[in-house]
């Protein structure tokens, strides 16, 4: 009960956010949220699951290119097109999920960076269709009609709460996963795989499962960027949005729920900064990789569980 | 040009992409291997040979000749030292555990990327070929320095060879890599041993980029490809399995290499890259079994 009044305090606290925010603290908020998202679904298979993937990429860009080639080419509503977006990353991740069920450990991680390499240079192969590099931008995009009035998807405050209401479901839908019996048994198989096998666990089933709903909450979070930010390309299936949201989940915190929003609007932020006066600002990427393996395996919100906040989920 | 010449040209290209694919396959097999991680910036590694190979030839000077066989020299001797120092300040610190190291070797791909990036800019670099001559076939002539490419890579490969099974080194490697504690009661000095297989990994890595850049330029992105192939080998082949290795590189290069000559690159490394889902459909499991040992 506590911690789920602390998570929903955190969404309050994010809703109240928009009302203090200078302009372009806004659209960062924003930003982050859709993109701690992704962390969210990331954080489902490394956290709570124990499978490090290094291909969440190809799931983001489903869900990406799911709106963006429905909007662009056949001129869909933005929530038809958000429904295909979402429905990519299900489909995918199902699809995905029959090969990476074979593998665990190292081997899941090549495969799953193989199986997203493979989708990226399908990006760039039916660039006829993706429009490969370039991609594309979205300038036909119809404002959302619902209560009566009618919302512009280009209007910061409809981005705002937009990005709010994704993230907050599926940062309580992963609080409550976590918290359920199907999450304490993929705890257990992070921990350990083969005796949760011979408690009775079907562990094949719910690593599928795991995999599926990190995938699927990954393409949302794809789907809902390219709605609300008007472009999908190659780039959304690349190594770096593979690397990113591991980066974010492992410097919030893996295995914590908080964990994956800290870790996003914090790199943002660092990321957001240092190009300031550099442009290679991935060197802070691989800095930050290094420092945490060697100083803070557990992240910062792991580190805080350890040290003082016990309950934190 | 009619379909045999045509097919002949593209088998051509495969050998030499299949060679120098061989020669950073092994260094990323051996590494696995004996040390049981996943080297993620070995890509990185080609790359460093390949500028350094472009450094030393524009800033030393005393031709392309001369260069080049600087190059061959000292890259691989620079890279590996930089290896050493990796394994010891990164790769011993987190103990070599295998997840830990991956996201350890990621930081470290993108400094070294970012590195190069800042130092010599976003620019290609060519790289003059050592000399020039043309193999001259009935139907179209030929880049001799690739046919060199191939003779190179397969000395190297052989090289190594004679070193694994024939020195006091290379035995202490075999041993540590049936099992590191018992070769440790035997008095092998697996600390050293993990470092040097390190730095030779990483120096074959520096030789293949040494040996394309005269063919591809040099330039500070091109550490993907290398890596994404060489994975796909290792795994075809069976991680830390050295003979499968070579002979996965050989069908996988070839066919690669034919592939983008007839049809398209891109078109190559999709292939490629699902040939892998298809090894883990035929033979599940048994895929990584050294693994799971």
């Amino acid at each position: 009960m506590k911690s789920f009044a602390f998570h929903a305090a955190i969404v309050l606290a994010l809703f109240a956010l928009q009302f203090v925010l200078p302009a372009y603290h806004h659209a960062n908020a924003a930003r982050i949220m859709v993109y701690a998202v992704l962390a969210v679904g990331y954080n489902v298979l490394l956290g709570y699951t124990g499978l490090m993937s290094l291909g969440h990429a190809m799931f983001f860009a489903a869900g990406a290119y799911g709106v963006g080639l429905s909007i662009y080419w056949l001129g869909f509503a933005p929530l038809a097109a958000f429904g295909v977006g979402a429905a990519s990353g299900l489909v995918l991740s199902l699809v995905a999920g029959l090969f990476l069920l074979r593998t665990t450990g190292v081997a899941f991680l090549i495969v799953t960076l193989m199986l997203a390499q493979a989708f990226f240079l399908s990006t760039l192969y039916f660039n006829g269709v993706t429009l490969g590099e370039q991609g594309m931008v979205l300038t036909n995009v119809a404002a959302v009609e619902a209560f009566g009035t009618s919302f512009r998807l280009s209007d910061p405050t409809v981005k705002y709460n937009l990005a709010l209401a994704i993230f907050s479901a599926a940062f309580l839908g992963s609080l409550w996963l976590v918290r359920s019996p199907i999450g304490r048994v993929l705890i257990a198989i992070r921990e350990n795989e083969l005796r949760t096998r011979m408690l009775g666990y079907n562990t094949f089933a719910y690593r599928y499962l795991a995999i599926t709903v990190s995938g699927t909450i990954a393409g949302l979070s794809g789907a809902l960027y390219c709605l609300l930010f008007s472009y999908v390309g190659s780039s959304f299936a690349s190594l770096q949005y593979s690397t990113l949201p591991l980066l974010w989940t492992l410097l919030g915190g893996a295995g914590t729920v908080i964990g994956p929003l800290i870790g996003t609007g914090l790199m943002f932020y660092l990321i957001d900064i240092s190009s300031g006066f550099t442009s290679s600002y991935l060197l802070v990427v691989g800095a930050t990789l290094l420092v945490l393996t060697l100083w803070f395996p557990k992240g910062i919100a792991g580190t805080l569980r350890s040290r003082w906040l016990g309950w934190l989920p | 040009m009619d379909i045999g010449p045509t097919l002949l040209l593209a088998f051509l290209e495969g050998v030499v992409g299949a060679s120098v694919l061989a020669l950073t396959a092994l260094g990323l097999s051996l590494v696995f291997g004996v040390m049981r991680i996943i080297n993620i910036a070995h890509g990185e590694l080609v790359m460093l040979g390949a500028i350094l190979a472009w450094a030393i030839v524009h800033f030393l000077g005393g031709g392309a000749l001369v260069g080049f066989l600087l190059a061959m020299i000292l890259a691989p001797l620079i890279v590996g030292t930089f290896a050493v120092a990796a394994d010891w300040l990164v790769l011993r610190r987190v103990n070599y555990d295998p997840e830990r190291t991956i996201v350890a070797t990621m930081g470290l791909l993108f400094l070294a990327q970012q590195t190069v990036l800042m130092t010599f800019g976003p620019d290609a670099k060519p790289v003059e070929a050592p000399f020039y001559f043309r193999v001259n076939f009935p139907w179209f002539g030929y880049n001799g320095y690739k046919l060199l490419v191939v003779a190179a890579a397969i000395l190297l490969i052989a090289a190594t060879w004679l070193i694994l099974s024939r020195t006091r080194m290379g035995l202490y490697m075999r041993a540590t890599q049936m099992d590191a504690e018992i070769a440790q009661a035997f008095g092998v000095p697996v600390r050293r041993i993990y470092a040097m297989v390190f730095a030779l990994g990483a120096a074959l890595a520096a030789l293949a980029g040494v040996l394309v850049v005269p063919i591809q330029q040099a330039h500070y992105l091109m550490g993907a490809d290398p890596l994404l192939l060489s994975f796909i080998v290792v795994i075809v082949g069976g991680l830390g399995n050295l003979r499968g290795t070579m002979l996965a590189a050989a069908v996988i290069g070839i066919g690669e290499g034919m592939i983008s000559v007839l049809f398209s690159p891109t078109l190559a490394k999709i292939v490629a890259t699902l040939l892998v889902a298809l090894v883990l459909i035929v033979r599940p499991g048994g895929l990584l079994r050294e693994e799971a040992a």
